[in-house]
């Protein structure tokens, strides 16, 4: 978990030119670090070619405006880790 | 191209899913009241239109890989370099490779040759997201055949 969320975290912070002690697992990318949606697309990419995923973007966007989840389950980094993980576990099974 | 309807591809010379690649031809015109201002006694094509150019091009790949069923809109330019001056009269030769396909979203990564000569090159990312209209839609579908868009990849179209 902490090899994934050690990644995630460098990739936003180089990618939004956010300190990396100001990214936590708690953080919420989006109301917490201010990450929009379009440098979210460029983390997307650095995430998805660092563990040869694909985030699913479009159902995740769909979900919360259909209020069938929230943005917390997606963007919370810890949440977000633990996607990626799953996606990962996904990919190798 | 032409410039005064913002269409900046002529004809697209291949396009292949498989490979992830689209190369298109476009001839920069002789004459256009942009050359007025851009620039008075040096006319060349300006780098914002180069830039669209190669979003056109890579444009037509990523209509393909939807069946037309959605839109890719310019997002963000990485990278783009303008090398060479692009004059009146020229022939340009613009090819367009998938870099990474993602979840709503693409990477492409663009040059715009003319002869052995590369005049720019970018990387750019697009938003793929249904047509926010119909009118748009009809619009594009029948303009593609006009620029040799495969047929293959209409025939879903409703």
């Amino acid at each position: 978990m902490s090899t994934t969320f050690d990644t995630v975290a460098n990739i936003i912070s180089e990618t939004c030119d956010i300190p990396r002690e100001n990214i936590k697992m708690e953080s919420h990318a989006i109301d917490d670090l201010g990450i929009d949606s379009l440098d979210f697309l460029d983390i997307a990419f650095a995430i998805d070619k660092a563990f040869g995923i694909k985030l699913p973007l479009e159902q995740w966007t769909q979900e919360v405006n259909e209020g069938k989840a929230t943005t917390e389950q997606y963007f919370v980094l810890k949440n977000l880790c633990e996607r990626i993980d799953a996606l990962k576990a996904a990919k190798g099974a | 191209m032409r410039i005064e309807y913002f269409i900046l591809v002529d004809r697209i010379r291949e396009l292949s899913i498989e490979k992830g690649i689209v190369v298109c031809e476009s001839h920069v015109p002789e004459e256009s009241t942009i050359y007025e201002g851009h620039f008075p006694g040096h006319p060349i094509l300006p780098g914002v239109l180069l830039i669209e150019a190669m979003a056109q091009t890579a444009g037509w790949l990523i209509l393909a890989k939807t069946q037309c069923q959605k839109f890719p809109f310019l997002s963000i330019v990485h990278e783009a370099k303008l090398r060479d001056f692009v004059t009146p009269g020229t022939d340009l030769v613009l090819e367009s490779k998938l870099l990474h396909e993602g979840s709503g979203f693409v990477k492409m990564q663009n040059k715009v040759m003319a002869g052995d000569t590369l005049k720019c090159s970018s990387e750019t990312t697009f938003r793929v997201l249904p047509f926010p209209s119909p009118v748009f839609k009809e619009h594009l579908l029948t303009h593609a055949p006009r620029v040799g868009f495969p047929a293959e990849y209409l025939q879903h179209v409703q």
